[in-house]
């Protein structure tokens, strides 16, 4: 049966896809191929995973102001996230999606949620995130 | 978020397209982080300088030609060369190129060409209390707390669309309830004593910006005799430990004068402390030497400042760096061109040093050469050194980068907080 979890729009949009989960903050600049769309902070849990093409599920974003900028290469060649889920969204991760959506016209939703309703989520789960009415997340 | 009418006629698309892409993003963001309106800012400075990938040099391009201009004061973050001397520097020639675009691109909207980081030491510096929209964590930790100026921390990317509308969403840090400090963070056994030892700032600041992350936290016990490049390298280590956009040093910065102003009359949610032990497990930890002896001094990150360069003239004392050593200081055009007044850059070419403008030590070309150990004042270098570089690192008060330089092995003297 299915799931639904309660979440806040952050960046409206809707996509489904597999679940990637870590408890670990990210900080894309540094942590994240701008090449590949691989973690490559070898300190990271993720550390040689894709998150492109996923919905990367993450507490919380960390660190450098270039993290948007890294976010829009990954956009502009094709290998971005699906979808971010975290527990707390900063400006700077939001940043990304948000240009890519007016520049690009490519939509990455961000959904936050809080901490009981985020441990539902597992790497490789098929999840669902609509925000156009209400704010949904459905594990399948 | 109440738009002025003005504001509605950008969004529709009235003053043209680049200015109406800008605008949404900046409409964006100001919705999603409760912003109730935009706020008029004075100057910008911009991150989005050093070239890493192609998004940025097409952002910036596609709103140049778009036809933006920046309606502010608009001063530059370093390139990721030396975009005076590339040869010197050996730049690889592909990244040359697109910062010779971002360059051109900048320019031509407007930009002042300053390429610094330490902005606040020439130029466009803001006055307290100033609403500004900088980029560059030790540039804006430096704004909002050594200065007292107010600017959220500014994303690549959002800093050029606020950059081209001159307002930003009134949010975070620009309002005076959110400047408040949460964290108490005292010193155990640290005197004021212990603070002749300017390797003690950098350090500090590191423990500081780990402790704090990203909340707002109050420095108790730092003598008030400070001098600002030393505050200066506080604030950058705080910036690369912890997402630190503000902090206050009780009885120092502007908004601390007293505990009470620090916390506008509250209580500090919590008090912390920082112990000798802390101090010399951060430089333990930022070292990756391994006995290796440093064969590239770099300086100047953040960029050095007149006044730095004439202390190393003076730690040098008219003897030269050694054979098996290389000598690098980055900092701006301006300091530049006030050092070769002043004649101190002709006596530090001297003794060996090299002086890069427009660049970040951490851009280092290395490719093009073949250093394998570099030591630096700067806790925010040793601390990003081996991930940006590959480089391994050592760190050292000013003296001690000059005295490793002078006899080819790595000399870091004694630690005052060791003493005890």
């Amino acid at each position: 049966m299915a799931t639904v979890l309660k979440a806040r729009t952050i960046v409206p949009g809707r996509c489904r896809g597999q679940v990637i989960k870590t408890s670990q903050s990210i900080s894309f600049w540094g942590g994240v191929d701008p090449g590949t769309g691989t973690i490559c902070d070898p300190r990271h849990e993720l550390f040689g995973q894709t998150i492109s093409g996923k919905i990367l599920a993450f507490p919380f974003g960390k660190g450098s102001s270039t993290g948007s900028l890294i976010m829009l290469e990954l956009v502009r060649i094709g290998k971005e996230p699906k979808a971010i889920i975290n527990i707390k969204t900063e400006p700077i991760l939001a940043t990304g999606p948000i240009v890519s959506k007016h520049f690009y016209h490519r939509e990455i939703p961000i959904v936050a949620m809080d901490k009981d309703q985020f441990e539902q989520l597992r790497t490789g789960q098929n999840i669902k995130i609509d925000t156009l009415e209400g704010c949904l997340v459905i594990i399948d | 978020m109440k738009l002025t009418s003005d504001e509605q006629d950008t969004l529709q698309g009235n003053h043209g397209e680049a200015a109406r892409l800008a605008m949404a993003v900046i409409v964006d963001i100001g919705e999603l982080f409760g912003a109730e309106e935009l706020i008029p800012v004075s100057q910008a400075h911009i991150d989005t300088t050093i070239y890493m990938v192609d998004a940025g040099v097409e952002f910036v391009e596609k709103l140049c030609e778009l036809g933006a201009r920046f309606s502010i004061p608009t001063q530059l973050n370093p390139s990721a060369v030396d975009l005076q001397r590339p040869e010197k520097l050996r730049a690889d020639g592909e990244i040359l190129e697109k910062s010779r675009r971002l360059e051109r691109a900048y320019l031509k909207m407007g930009a002042i060409p300053t390429w610094t980081c330490a902005p606040y030491q020439q130029g466009l510096v803001p006055m307290f209390g100033e609403q500004i929209a900088w980029g560059e964590s030790n540039a804006i930790a430096f704004a909002n707390s050594i200065l007292g100026a107010r600017t959220n921390r500014y994303a690549d990317l959002m800093d050029i669309c606020v950059a081209i509308i001159g307002k930003a969403p009134g949010f975070g840090l620009h309002l005076t309830r959110n400047r408040k400090a949460q964290l108490l963070v005292k010193l155990a056994d640290i005197g004021s004593d212990r603070f002749r030892d300017k390797t003690l700032f950098p350090l500090l600041g590191f423990v500081f910006g780990e402790l704090a992350g990203d909340r707002i936290g109050a420095l108790e016990g730092m003598p008030k005799d400070v001098e600002v490049d030393d505050l200066k390298a506080f604030s950058a280590a705080a910036a690369s430990s912890g997402a630190v956009g503000l902090f206050h040093i009780i009885g120092v910065t502007p908004e601390a004068q007293t505990r009470e102003m620090a916390f506008q009359g509250e209580a500090p949610e919590k008090t912390l402390e920082i112990t000798s032990q802390m101090i010399q497990n951060a430089e333990d930890r930022l070292r990756t030497t391994n006995g290796r002896e440093a064969d590239l001094i770099s300086l100047g990150c953040p960029h050095y400042s007149a006044v730095q360069f004439s202390r190393l003239r003076d730690c040098f004392a008219g003897r030269k760096v050694h054979d098996s050593v290389s000598f690098w200081v980055n900092t701006s055009r301006s300091v530049y061109s006030w050092i070769e007044n002043s004649g101190v850059l002709q006596e530090l070419e001297q003794a060996g040093v090299t002086v890069f403008v427009d660049g970040c030590p951490l851009q280092y070309p290395k490719k093009n050469w073949n250093f394998t150990v570099a030591m630096s004042d700067s806790a925010k270098f040793a601390n990003y050194c081996f991930s940006q570089t590959g480089l391994e690192v050592a760190f050292g008060s000013m003296a001690d980068c000059v005295e490793t330089a002078v006899y080819g092995k790595i000399i870091r003297r004694g630690l005052s907080w060791q003493q005890s």
